[in-house]
């Protein structure tokens, strides 16, 4: 084994082509995930704060369960357990498309939707009941009041949790790897066995994941300074 | 269907509970708790000792840690393992078996994150503490034992068993590296079975749910308990409904 060389993996095209497939698929599975979860959080949301009495018990449960049982744990029963008892039919599709990838983003989107809401729901339930009656009292109907009122401050509070587990979801998208995904780890994993320079690969692994994490963050704190009323009354 | 659960865990209930222990090395849901029990308590003061070091006035501890725990809060956990489960065995040049390397990561991992929370701790009891216990004569070290950390740490409890929680779930990553935990012999039951797939997940997806709900339900009155302590007796009767809900959890 020779010293520490990165340029062995970086001027290789062959690794690099590896490289470029596992973030296009990391990607892919995260943008697919994120999409998912936020969709399901707000019809779950909007569920749990609706008058049906039903909505509030089924809501609970599902974030309870997703919450409590380990993500991997999720996924190895969406990959391998579901996707065995589903009709002859959708599963040879599935098989014939990529399975991996969609029921990784199934399984990662299921479980985010749970904190996300939760996070939305903390944020809806911090904006004082006053501010409902203040925008009823000045003509607003409940929608009104929701659309204008109540939601802008509601989700600015639940930004910052947001921006966390938005962090974490990219983070979790490496699980993929336990039901054979071909996303970034399982690229370092796959270079690692050819090249036998697991420290160089594994650093450019680290660096990389580090370098979205951290645009993923600075995104957050974007979006949460411009909803800042402080600066917006400035401006 | 409800037949092939019961037969399973008939079958296999001593496998998913200790793994193969008298004929092998101990395994199942008895390792998986083990294994988390001895994380928290590793991380605990290495924890400490982080937020200490955060907080330090000189540069050169200040750095090195705000370092490691932007790469720890930015970095997957699973490729935090595969460092460890590489690197680990070249310094020490010894065949580590897999439950300490998994062991490492956890209290590096989890380390960083708690470390956070007692940071947070510390700064929100605020500078007139530090003031007032160096104005009656204690030195830092001293004040930070005796007056700054038993505040902070108390407010902590919920925070320690909710990390305790997600430690739980951060083992099942162990099965990456055939840690032998709970999944590992879920996965080694699925194997054998090869037939009943959703079963055998479902019923590991069933222990972690009970396992993980029930510490969470502590961790929930306990935060009440405290939080009602902290309001004093005046404001004794608040809804629990009214207590800020302080816990950070790291998902996972």
């Amino acid at each position: 084994m020779n010293g520490f060389d990165l340029s062995a993996i970086l001027t290789n095209p062959d690794y690099i082509s590896m490289l470029l497939h596992g973030i296009q698929m990391t990607f892919i599975i995260y943008i697919g995930s994120w999409t998912l979860a936020m969709t399901l959080a707000i019809l779950l949301l909007a569920l749990r704060v609706s008058p049906l009495r039903i909505g509030e018990p089924i809501v609970a449960a599902y974030v309870s369960y997703h919450r409590n049982v380990p993500t991997l744990v999720q996924l190895m029963l969406w990959y391998f357990g579901i996707f065995t008892l589903m009709p002859q039919g959708l599963s040879d599709w599935l098989a014939n498309n990529n399975a991996e990838a969609i029921f990784a983003v199934v399984g990662l989107g299921l479980c985010q939707a749970a904190y996300f809401s939760e996070d939305l729901r903390s944020g809806l339930r911090s904006v004082s009941p006053g501010q409902m009656e203040a925008a009823q009292a000045l003509g607003h109907g409940y929608a009104s009041a929701m659309r204008f009122v109540i939601m802008p401050q509601g989700v600015r509070n639940a930004l910052p949790p947001l921006i966390n587990h938005s962090v974490s979801l990219f983070k979790n998208s490496s699980l993929a790897i336990v039901i054979g995904a071909p996303e970034l780890t399982h690229a370092i994993k796959e270079i690692e066995n050819i090249s036998f320079r697991t420290f160089e690969i594994y650093m450019i692994g680290t660096v990389t994941y580090l370098f979205f994490s951290l645009i993923i963050m600075g995104i957050g704190a974007y979006i949460a300074m411009r909803a800042d009323p402080a600066r917006r009354a400035r401006a | 269907m409800i037949q092939d659960f019961i037969t399973i865990i008939q079958d296999y209930w001593l496998l998913l509970l200790i793994g193969q222990y008298p004929n092998g090395p101990l395994g199942g849901l008895a390792n998986t708790l083990i294994l988390s029990a001895l994380a928290i308590a590793f991380a605990f003061p290495v924890s400490i000792l982080m937020a200490l070091a955060r907080l330090s006035k000189w540069w050169f501890l200040r750095w090195p840690m705000t370092a490691l725990v932007y790469v720890t809060r930015g970095v997957p956990l699973l490729m935090l393992i595969l460092w460890c489960y590489f690197v680990i065995p070249l310094w020490t040049g010894a065949d580590v078996p897999s439950f300490l390397i998994m062991l490492v990561t956890l209290v590096i991992y989890q380390g960083a994150f708690l470390s956070e929370v007692v940071r947070a701790g510390i700064v929100s009891l605020g500078q007139g503490q530090m003031d007032a216990a160096r104005a009656l004569g204690h030195g830092y070290m001293s004040a930070m034992r005796f007056v700054i950390l038993p505040q902070a740490l108390y407010n902590m409890i919920p925070s320690m068993i909710s990390t305790f929680v997600s430690t739980i779930k951060d083992t099942t990553l162990g099965y990456v590296i055939n840690v032998p935990d709970l999944t590992f012999a879920a996965s080694q039951v699925n194997n054998q079975l090869l037939t009943q797939p959703f079963q055998v997940f479902l019923i590991l997806a069933v222990v972690y749910y009970i396992l993980c709900w029930s510490l969470t339900f502590v961790a929930n009155s306990v935060e009440r308990r405290i939080a009602r302590r902290r309001a004093g007796p005046r404001n004794a009767r608040l809804p629990a409904e009214a207590a800020p809900l302080k816990t950070i959890t790291e998902q996972l």
